[in-house]
């Protein structure tokens, strides 16, 4: 079992952050590794990328979107309840070292993934520049986090709320015309966003790094849910990655198989609302 | 040795085939105590029992079927407990038709005694009335011992070594324990009630189980010899990396290894949506490569699910498929077909990415290749397409580098299996063994259970004497 110790709303309650207590996860854990949670006896696992740790404490920090009901029912969680399992911490780390000029891209709760990414880049020597987007003013998260791990931070809102108006792309491209030092881009946030941000960066041929979040079961490269096509060839996110050559990565495929259980997952969704059990087969 | 000739062989009470493919209960009801001595009295309790010989684990075989003849069924359970840690189990899984069954004196001229649904009786005789003996604990050595996995040949290392007195903790990943016998072998076949009954049973005696936890990643072994203070570790890992067929259009939605669909369908009950959050692809027409024990669970599980076709998929003739014949048999009468002799080329998919068939070439045998086996080759233009949605890879399973590739001094083979002394489990390193599917490659619940008990008799050595 596995306390909440701290919890908080953020973007108007759509994104729930959670501190929890997992001692032997966070003595490990490093940036880019993600956890495998399930919240009760009858709950599915999902992964998780850790947006925090503390070893001291022995907490991890999770800031994860509500979009169907396990991320629902986990809103539901208050201080002092608990997940049922923790597992991790899994996959490959953030292979961080100086190459000089980054620039690190975030959308959505993306930004929470990118932020320790952020920091450790910036403690590794690096002039990281930040780039974080949401639709709206209001749905813009770790703002602050994010200025104090970067040495410059760019906000972008599609609507033009708040920052620039526009896509992060936008800010990007504007920014590696202007640097054209820039060794290592790191791009974190929904598909289609790391994908253009990918189709940018390759134009100025800047190494890219994204960090995928295909549907997982067990997280040790057991099963092989989680595969994307890499090059072409077969890899397995749980292990391999998440993060992976953002030039290299097939968007398309992942993007068709993260919907492979888009019709059960809004029945359940509807069944957690109290809406009853819809019948959307024929969608 | 009059009357064992009258009395036949007693058969094993089934569910019916037309009523089990459509549900998840298991099929093979179990002897009631009366058929159950009856089968006893067949046994000639031979001086030299051959059975015993054909027992990876060495059970006292004429011992317990003894006691189920006198109907002291506890008594008969205590013989098994002497030796296997996992008798409910062994007595559902185990091919008998290979081993004690087969070196049976009877089945020379009758069939053998049905030593596996003997066993069986006794434990689960036992377990309805929770009266399973909880065998006299020696003194604590304060020796301990880690063991990586809690799959058949992580129990039986367990199982024993906490029976010398060694203080034994169980690494496991997933968020339950058993291993292969909880996310692989399927609730119809082994329902998982009974391999918790033996994890409780473990535990009762002491044994510790750490879940959710992957050596390799939350910790490596090289801490659990230091920092976590480990005397011995034995690595039971099993064979977790799924194989696929390196195909075209092997990405598309619906196409699963046979790991995944059965750990979404067993372990988290898939089965059950949307009492249990887990989804699982239903599919109407469903293909499954590969003709082994596994394939044949995908293929009843997929019916089990509703399919209204279910095809075994396989490259060889009948001869070559690797499946237990009662497997074989089960699946034929619930209605599962067969296409022997045929390749896969490719998978086609929809505008969505979803499987909606493949491209099959059919095959004849040619000369043996180097597994032994006849090579399958293509014939020219026999190219056909099979309709399918739902499409599960049960072509066997590697080495799973996450706990290796961070032992670097474990000494591997070409495959990335661990190499051992076959005679002790022993590995290239200090303090840690190894045993079952991790080093053979994919094979038997009682043959990882037999690596188990060698591993563990050397473990005991090992921290009584320092050898």
């Amino acid at each position: 079992m596995h306390q909440i110790l701290a919890r908080q709303e953020m973007a108007q309650g759509t994104v729930v952050k959670n501190v929890v207590a997992a001692p032997l996860v966070a003595r490990k854990a490093k940036p880019g590794q993600f956890i495998i949670l399930r919240v009760n006896e009858n709950g599915e696992r999902i992964p998780l990328t850790m947006a925090d740790t503390d070893p001291k404490e022995g907490t991890i920090t999770l800031i994860y979107q509500v979009v169907g009901k396990t991320t629902a029912l986990m809103k539901t969680l208050q201080v002092g309840d608990s997940f049922l399992d923790i597992c991790g911490p899994l996959g490959t780390p953030t292979h961080i070292e100086k190459v000089g000029r980054v620039i690190c891209v975030g959308g959505g709760t993306g930004v929470a993934v990118l932020h320790p990414i952020t920091r450790a880049l910036k403690e590794a020597g690096n002039q990281v520049t930040a780039v974080i987007g949401a639709r709206t003013k209001d749905l813009l998260i770790l703002e602050e986090e994010m200025t104090a791990a970067s040495d410059a931070l760019f906000a972008c809102t599609d609507d033009g709320s708040y920052g620039h108006h526009g896509f992060v792309t936008d800010v990007l491209k504007s920014e590696l015309k202007k640097n054209k030092d820039t060794a290592l881009a790191v791009c974190i946030g929904p598909v289609p966003m790391m994908k253009f941000c990918a189709k940018v960066t390759r134009e100025f041929g800047v190494r890219t790094l994204v960090s995928l979040n295909p549907i997982m079961v067990d997280g040790t490269g057991m099963c092989g849910c989680c595969r994307v096509s890499v090059e072409g060839k077969t890899k397995f996110a749980c292990v391999d990655g998440p993060e992976f050559d953002g030039h290299a990565v097939d968007f398309e495929e992942l993007t068709q198989r993260l919907a492979a259980y888009r019709e059960d997952e809004s029945r359940s969704y509807n069944i957690f609302q109290g809406k009853g059990d819809l019948c959307t087969c024929e969608v | 040795m009059a009357n064992t000739e009258k009395t036949p062989r007693q058969p094993m009470p089934e569910q019916d085939p037309k009523v089990r493919s459509r549900n998840f209960d298991e099929v093979p009801l179990g002897f009631d105590e009366k058929t159950a001595v009856l089968e006893a009295g067949r046994c000639l309790q031979c001086k030299k029992p051959s059975c015993v010989e054909g027992c990876p684990v060495e059970i006292d075989i004429p011992g317990f079927i003894s006691r189920i003849k006198e109907g002291d069924f506890g008594g008969a359970l205590s013989v098994l407990g002497e030796k296997t840690a996992l008798p409910a189990v062994c007595g559902r899984v185990c091919p008998q038709e290979d081993q004690c069954e087969l070196k049976c004196i009877l089945g020379k001229k009758d069939k053998p005694v049905a030593i596996g649904s003997l066993e069986r009786f006794a434990a689960d005789w036992n377990l309805a009335r929770q009266t399973r003996p909880l065998p006299k604990l020696p003194p604590k050595t304060g020796r301990k011992v880690a063991v990586v996995g809690s799959g058949p040949s992580g129990v039986t290392v367990a199982g024993d070594l906490i029976l010398k007195g060694h203080q034994v903790t169980i690494f496991e990943a997933f968020h339950a324990a058993g291993g292969v016998l909880v996310y692989g072998i399927p609730e119809f076949r082994l329902p998982k009630k009974i391999v918790q009954a033996e994890m409780d049973h473990l535990a009762k005696l002491g044994v510790e189980f750490r879940l959710n936890t992957v050596i390799g990643q939350t910790l490596t072994v090289d801490e659990l010899l230091t920092e976590e203070g480990f005397d011995a570790v034995y690595i039971g890992v099993g064979a977790g990396l799924p194989r696929f067929l390196n195909v075209g259009g092997e990405n598309l939605i619906g196409i699963y290894s046979a790991n995944e669909y059965l750990t979404r369908s067993n372990l988290m009950k898939a089965y059950r949506f949307p009492e249990y959050d887990t989804p699982v692809v239903k599919g109407r027409n469903v293909a499954v490569f590969g003709a082994g024990n596994v394939a044949m669970d995908s293929a009843r599980t997929a019916l089990r699910m509703g399919a209204e076709k279910v095809r075994i998929v396989y490259r060889r003739s009948r001869d070559e498929m690797p499946a237990r014949a009662e497997e074989i048999h089960h699946g034929e009468e619930e209605g599962i077909e067969f296409y022997l002799l045929t390749m896969p080329v490719e998978f086609t998919g929809d505008e969505n990415g979803r499987v909606r068939g493949m491209v099959c070439l059919q095959c004849q045998l040619g000369e043996p290749d180097e597994s032994g086996r006849c090579r399958p080759e293509s014939i020219e233009n026999s190219e056909f397409t099979l309709e399918a949605d739902l499409v599960v890879i049960a072509v066997g399973s590697g080495a799973n580098p996450v706990l290796t590739r961070t032992t670097p001094d474990l000494g591997l083979n070409k495959w990335g299996y661990i190499k051992t002394d076959p005679k002790t489990g022993k590995t290239s390193k200090k303090g840690v063994w190894a045993g079952g599917d991790i080093v053979t490659g994919a094979a038997t619940v009682i043959l990882a259970m037999g690596a188990g008990r060698q591993a563990a008799n050397s473990i005991h050595d090992y921290l009584t004497w320092g050898w």
